[in-house]
């Protein structure tokens, strides 16, 4: 066990000696990792601040249930406790005078509103359906249309349907571009260690002659291609990280600008950590391939 | 230790190598392997270090058939081996006391230890002074020093020599020659191919001699001092 640790930490401090040896060209096969890791991210992030912005306007998500103009006192009521019954979600009732006075205050509303013989506004319960996705919408409006003296339900269900399914390509494209650069870093790190073995071909050879197994061999260069991995995915949350502050003014302003208090989120320490036991499995991954492929041909 | 039968090793090119030798050597002996250039020297170094493969026939050492040895074996199988290549294969960019390090580190030596075997191997081939120095600063007869207490450093049990004189003076031949002779004399067995005429006039050991790949005598004219005892010191 003792000596099972000894190898290892051995093993590691070759690897780390491996990376200060040649600064210039590591750096840059660095730089190579933690660009291909950037992109998948930065388009992950992207996605998920879009997520949250519209989260918090699907919260907002409502059905408007328009009643027709010849309903009484006694059809609200009816409307009412049906809606107790099912529950769909949190409700209330706008009053047809209620919306007038609204549509009075908005700013030029109120000179057509006295132009008008009558009050053309019907009753209306506004419902913020505790399920919001499509389909329940869909059906909720569905029912809600079969009430009586129900003239109209409004439900934006297009837009929400639409945007559903732009985050859905959205994710696949983020799939997609993680899986192409995650090819990318195992090609890198491939790359790094075959010229590595090649420049040590000697050392390998001798140390194949006088005993070493060839786990021994291998261990270094897997600790060096799992440290280039995680330092590339380290990289790339700082990218992002970075990206993310000099966005976040900007879209600070095209929030407020709409009305909104929404605030850009870049990666957790928990995403920053998973990122970075990616870009490690990944490099191991480049480096076992490239060893198992290149001693081979060596002793 | 060693014991060859009808060992034959036939390369693709359709070079015989070696034809049919058998031999045997004991624990504690000292045995050289002579023969012209091509005679099949260093084939049967290759052989007797799992290297290369017998053709046919077998060769076991320390009751090992190394016809039959699995890959994964053959690392613990050389750890019994001190091996001197006729170039050494010293590592040009690693201090001496690092090259002699190299093979502790193999078998996960801790750190304090090894240093402390590693300077000990030094001292026995007398380069104790040079262990910071980088292989390349060595003469050639240091070097070749450096390659004996880089195989001995384990303390193996088996010294095998591949021309270890080949590009020496007479001196630092002579160096090499005291060197060996003080591991055989604790116990250690040590077979040395060369074809260097000298040594056999001035030990007079037990001698292989090849030719074109067949065993063609063996003389074993020791003088009493140098007969081999047996007794492992």
């Amino acid at each position: 066990m003792n000596i099972w640790f000894a190898q290892h930490l051995a093993a590691l401090l070759d690897a780390l000696r491996r990376i200060k040896a040649s600064p210039l060209g590591n750096s840059l096969s660095l730089l190579v990792i933690g660009i291909a890791l950037t992109l998948p991210t930065a388009g992950w992030v992207a996605l998920d601040n879009l997520r949250a912005a519209t989260g918090a306007a699907s919260g907002a998500q409502e059905i408007s249930i328009f009643l027709s103009l010849d309903a009484g006192k006694r059809d609200v009521v009816e409307i009412e406790s049906r809606l107790k019954q099912s529950q769909p979600g949190n409700w209330r009732f706008v009053a047809r005078e209620e919306a007038l006075k609204h549509l009075q205050s908005s700013e030029g509303m109120a000179e057509i509103i006295a132009s008008l013989p009558k009050n053309p506004l019907p009753d209306a319960f506004v419902i913020e359906p505790t399920d919001s996705r499509p389909d329940a919408l869909e059906s909720l409006a569905k029912t809600f249309a079969g009430w009586p003296k129900v003239a109209h339900v409004q439900l934006d269900s297009a837009w929400v349907k639409r945007f559903d399914v732009f985050l859905r390509i959205g994710n696949l494209i983020v799939a997609l571009l993680a899986g192409l650069f995650a090819g990318a870093l195992v090609a890198v790190t491939f790359n790094t260690i075959r010229l590595q073995i090649l420049a040590q071909a000697a050392e390998i050879e001798v140390a194949k002659l006088i005993g070493a197994t060839d786990a021994f061999i291998r261990r270094p260069f897997l600790y060096f291609g799992s440290l280039q991995g995680a330092l590339g995915g380290l990289l790339a949350a700082l990218l992002v990280a970075g990206g993310g502050r000099l966005l976040a003014v900007p879209v600070g302003e095209l929030a407020a600008l709409y009305g909104g208090d929404f605030a850009l989120h870049g990666l957790s320490p928990a995403h920053t950590a998973l990122l970075t036991a990616a870009g490690a499995a990944l490099g191991w991954l480049g480096a076992q391939i490239s060893v198992s492929i290149h001693l081979r041909r060596i002793g | 230790m060693i014991i060859a039968s009808a060992l034959t090793k036939r390369y693709p090119e359709g070079l015989e190598a070696l034809k049919d030798v058998s031999f045997e050597i004991s624990a504690g002996e000292m045995v050289f392997v002579t023969g012209p250039s091509g005679a099949g020297k260093s084939t049967l170094f290759k052989l007797m270090a799992a290297i290369e493969r017998p053709t046919s026939g077998s060769i076991v050492v320390n009751g090992q058939n190394l016809a039959a040895l699995r890959r994964s074996a053959i690392p613990y199988l050389r750890r019994n081996f001190g091996l001197i290549f006729q170039d050494q294969k010293l590592l040009f960019d690693r201090s001496v006391l690092d090259n002699v390090l190299l093979p502790l580190a193999i078998v996960g030596q801790p750190a304090k230890e090894a240093a402390r075997r590693a300077r000990a191997a030094l001292d026995k081939v007398g380069l104790l002074g040079r262990e910071k120095a980088l292989p390349i600063a060595l003469s050639g007869g240091e070097q070749q020093r450096l390659a004996i207490a880089r195989a001995v450093v384990n303390r193996p049990a088996i010294l095998l020599a591949d021309e270890p004189t080949a590009n020496l003076d007479a001196d630092s031949a002579a160096d090499i020659l005291e060197i060996f002779r003080a591991f055989h004399q604790v116990g250690v067995t040590v077979v040395i191919a060369t074809h260097d005429a000298e040594w056999m006039a001035r030990l007079s050991p037990r001698v292989l001699h090849l030719e074109k790949g067949e065993l063609r005598g063996e003389r074993r004219d020791l003088p009493a001092a140098q007969a081999p005892t047996g007794a492992n010191a």
